[in-house]
């Protein structure tokens, strides 16, 4: 089951037992590109990149993309760059798992992007989709679809940061473009 | 995955339909009873055997064979059958004709140690088991399949019999067992005719490294004898060192661990133990490095000190001989008792944490599995917890997961401080440029709330960073006393139990590393065998030794040449004897008194080379061997090799470099560097880097191709993950300890016996 959210809502992650959630996943699925006649491997190949940037006091000071797969402290770990997805139907091609028991204190929010770094706009990827998961009972926090989503190259998921003693979540859901996330910085500060 | 169980562990099986494979270096009888509820067998046609394999659900061989397929389908058994007990029997145990020369074949202790496993029909494995510990035995009974509550299980039972096959199918109730034995046996001395040739026999030795290790638990007995005799046999007056820095106290004469070291709880099987199997623990797909098996189990470090600190008294004996020494005793006379520790007793480790034995149920040692965290506490570490195919393995793992977490840990109290650093420089700053500041007490006020915040931020990283260290510390002292020969420091016990292995092992612990932020705990070093890249041990004055106490360049050589001599050491004692090597070059003979200990022990392939045509000798041997090696290696004909050269690994240590060394041999070393860890050629250099500063920069690539070690601690290797600068330490025998030698003198009496 699936609370979609609208964007700029903001859920705590305190969970309904009064237990907080501990650790978070970001999934990333799309569909490969449909094979084009003989020479299949000359199909227009859809990559899209999952990345998460870690802020303190609205400073980026760490990022998880398929370039650097873990953060520097083990919190955040990216399970790979899936250059062609289409791993299953519905499945995540690629992942973000947060341990939010330890991320490191100073880190206040992590924002959660998708780039298409091949160039295709969303318009032009089937099933595409961005989900968040509550990766202790798989339970499905927040989902987008991105296919038809226009001409945008990017967008700026949602953001989980501190509040008192947990963490929460907010579903920004704000079309941009870029390649990969250093593109996007200007337009993830306003929503810091 | 295949769950390898201990003595008296047992298993939930997943269908009914299932496969036993046994496997023994020698042919055996391979048989099943069923019996009820009440364990009895009721009659002689609830016995499988080679006279009347089938049964309904059950199927063995006619004949001895020294691999079994059993087939079982539990759901076919006769009604009432509960259980069924798979028994192995070694035929011509009753006086028959002894089936091999020489050894008596009749007892399962002269054999190597059978194996069986449960596997699926399509032979997956779900478990197995390694009957270890066998002696005079005839006929074993080594798995039971039983159903409790509605649900079949395995138990690895392994319970021997001297008195063979009659007397262990009279113990299960047979009223006629002594003729039903009988009849068996005839059947297979029948069928023997068109038995299976048994594959080459491996000697009971050849198990024992591997297989003991695995099935930790009915070698758990040995262990803790063993090493419960030093501290026994000498109450030796240790002002050793506990690592919280208590001060020490000589230990009473009869001090509590030794009082339980016989009864280690792991030995009773409690069939009802709920007892997890360590494969099944890390099921998730990232190994130990998981998110949910670190985010759950790291809850309050502080609670769990104070359970350290409760249970330090009872520990401190244990600790004085399992714990490590971390600064080399100031007693020099301290003394060794390693000789009084049994040498015949195995070189299996226990697993079980000594000082646990006390405080947790039987069940929770009966595995290395971590039991589930309570909430808001962090799971108990369990030695072994970690993925991996053997306990070696998994050992391995579970260190490079301490390390790794270690490294990330330190790595977020790190940029933690940084930033409140940062960011109070930049609020400093802003109130320095802030005319408003300047009239009124707004300044000083802004100052300070700047400052409160930076030291709130690093005292909230300092928590976490204590709560991590103490979640690693109770586990690294837990994974230490576990630890294999090749993975253990020189003072862990099991060297006083070192026994020649019989496979050469996976990696190799070259020394300890820590970081400044956590001083106590010491991440052992491993590195894969067979070496990738040679060693190189720095004479020269590194960055803390030119201000620390080895002023003196003299020292620092002394001491690197001893710390080569510990690696060489330790690279002789984990390979199997006679597949290990040592060349030493050392042209002024400057390292003659270190040496010492190899020379005597007779372990060195020759004695070492001196003067310039020692040099060139050696050298030329060996590139010779490289060479003719890359090229049997090339075209495939390892087996054509000249039959003078060695194919066991050479390791080379060179003293002194370049003394003694002209363009030639300096060539030649380059090439050994290159060209020889692929063929089993290693080189350790001991060596300062200025003295070879005419060389210039021709020599960087010699220099970087090697693993820098120090003789003295120092922070000059970093981790894979984050780069910190680690400080490095070498494993280095205890001041006084005879450990060395005694273990080289069980490698040159192995090497004897053995002809090699």
């Amino acid at each position: 089951m699936s609370v979609n959210m609208t964007k700029g809502q903001a859920i705590s992650l305190q969970k309904n037992d009064g237990g907080t959630l501990t650790a978070v996943r970001m999934g990333l699925g799309w569909q490969a590109a449909q094979r084009r006649g003989l020479f299949g491997s000359r199909t227009k190949e859809v990559d899209l990149d999952a990345s998460a940037v870690l802020f303190a006091d609205q400073q980026p000071v760490d990022v998880v993309f398929f370039r650097h797969l873990v953060s520097d402290d083990g919190s955040v770990r990216h399970t790979g760059d899936n250059l062609v997805g289409g791993v299953g139907q519905g499945g995540d091609d690629e992942a973000i798992l947060v341990d939010l028991q330890r991320v490191p204190v100073h880190i206040d929010q992590i924002v959660f992007t998708v780039n298409s770094f091949t160039g295709q706009t969303f318009q032009e990827v089937q099933n595409a989709f961005c989900r968040l998961v509550d990766e202790t009972n798989g339970q499905e926090m927040s989902r987008y679809t991105l296919d038809g989503g226009g001409q945008y190259t990017a967008q700026i998921m949602a953001k989980v940061h501190r509040t008192g003693s947990g963490w929460s979540m907010t579903a920004l859901g704000t079309p941009a473009n870029g390649r990969t996330f250093q593109d996007l910085m200007p337009s993830i500060l306003p929503h810091l | 995955m295949t769950a390898e169980l201990v003595r008296g562990q047992n298993h939930v099986l997943p269908q009914t339909r299932l496969e036993i494979r046994v496997s023994a270096g020698r042919p055996v009888v391979a048989g099943a009873t069923l019996s009820d509820e009440h364990g009895k067998v009721r009659g002689a046609d609830w016995v499988a055997h080679p006279a009347s394999p089938g049964m309904p659900g059950l199927e063995v061989s006619k004949q001895a064979a020294a691999d079994h397929r059993l087939a079982v389908d539990l759901g076919a058994l006769p009604p009432g059958a509960e259980r069924v007990s798979i028994l192995l029997a070694l035929p011509f145990a009753d006086g028959a004709p002894a089936a091999g020369a020489g050894e008596d074949p009749a007892r399962f202790g002269a054999l190597a140690a059978p194996f069986v496993a449960v596997t699926g029909l399509d032979g997956s494995e779900i478990a197995s088991y390694t009957i270890t510990d066998l002696d005079a035995e005839s006929a074993v009974v080594a798995l039971e399949l039983y159903r409790r509550q509605g649900a079949w299980k395995v138990r690895a039972v392994g319970q021997g019999y001297a008195g063979g096959l009659a007397a262990m199918l009279t113990d299960q109730g047979l009223s006629d067992g002594p003729s039903l034995a009988t009849e068996i046996l005839d059947a297979v001395a029948r069928g023997m005719a068109r038995s299976v040739a048994a594959p080459p026999q491996r000697t009971t030795e050849a198990d024992r490294l591997r297989h003991s290790a695995q099935a930790a638990q009915p070698a758990a007995q040995e262990a803790h004898s063993a090493a419960a005799a030093p501290s026994a046999n000498s109450a030796r007056p240790a002002a050793t060192f506990a690592p919280e820095g208590h001060v020490a106290q000589p230990p009473s004469p009869t001090s509590a661990d030794d009082g339980t070291a016989p009864q280690p709880p792991a030995t009773a099987p409690s069939p009802e133990a709920p007892a997890p199997l360590a494969p099944e623990s890390q099921d998730d797909p990232h190994g130990q490095d998981g998110l949910p098996s670190q985010g759950a189990p790291r809850g309050q470090g502080d609670r769990h000190i104070s359970h350290d600190q409760d249970r330090h008294d009872q520990d401190r004996h244990d600790q004085d001989r399992l714990g490590q020494p971390h600064h080399p005793d100031p007693q020099p006379d301290r003394p060794e008792s390693q000789s009084a520790a049994p040498a015949s007793t195995g070189g299996p480790v226990d697993y079980t944490h000594p000082a646990r034995r006390a405080a947790a149920p039987p069940a929770a040692a009966a595995a290395p599995v971590a039991q589930p965290a309570q909430p808001g506490q962090p799971a108990q570490p369990v030695a072994g917890d970690a993925t991996g195919w053997s306990m070696e393995e998994r050992l391995y793992n579970q260190v490079w997961g301490m390390f790794e977490d270690l490294a990330r840990t330190v790595a977020a109290f790190r940029s933690a401080v940084d930033f409140a650093e940062s960011r109070m420089e930049q609020e400093l700053d802003q109130v320095l440029t802030d005319p408003r500041s300047r009239i009124s007490g707004q300044g000083d006020a802004a100052r300070a709330a700047a400052r409160a915040k930076q030291a709130k931020l690093v005292e909230q990283a300092r928590e976490v960073l204590d709560r991590d260290l103490a979640q690693l510390a109770a586990e690294a002292e837990v994974v230490e006393p576990a630890l294999p020969p090749s993975f253990a420091s020189w003072d862990n016990p099991v060297w006083h139990a070192y026994r020649v292995p019989m496979e050469p092992p996976m990696a190799l612990r070259l020394g300890d590393l820590r970081l400044p932020e956590s001083a106590e705990l010491r991440i052992p070093m491993l590195i894969r065998l067979p070496l990738e890249r040679g060693l190189w041990i720095d004479s020269g004055r590194t960055a803390s030794s030119a201000t620390g106490s080895f002023a003196d360049g003299d020292d620092l050589r002394r001491l690197a040449v001893d710390t080569a001599v510990a690696h060489a050491a330790r690279l002789l004692a984990v390979y199997p004897p006679g597949d290990f090597a040592v060349h030493v070059i050392d042209p002024a003979g400057a390292a003659a008194g270190p040496l010492t200990p190899l020379r005597d022990a007779g372990v060195l392939a020759e004695p070492p080379a001196a003067g310039a045509a020692g040099v060139s000798e050696v050298l030329a041997r060996l590139t010779r061997r490289v060479d003719l090696v890359q090229m049997a290696v090339r075209a495939r004909a390892t087996d054509s090799l000249p039959p003078d050269v060695d194919t066991a690994e050479q390791l080379l240590i060179v003293n002194d470099f370049p003394h003694g060394f002209d363009d030639r041999a300096v060539t030649q070393l380059r090439y050994l560097a290159d060209e020889g860890p692929a063929v089993g050629v290693h080189l350790m250099m001991v060596a300062d880097r200025e003295d070879a500063a005419e060389y210039g920069p021709v020599l960087d690539p010699l220099w970087r191709s090697l693993l820098r070690l120090t003789p003295v601690p120092d922070d000059h290797l970093a981790d894979p993950w984050v780069g910190h600068a680690w400080t490095y330490e070498p494993s280095l025998t205890p001041p006084g300890s005879q450990v060395l030698g005694d273990v080289l003198a069980r490698v040159a009496d192995a090497r004897r016996a053995w002809g090699r």
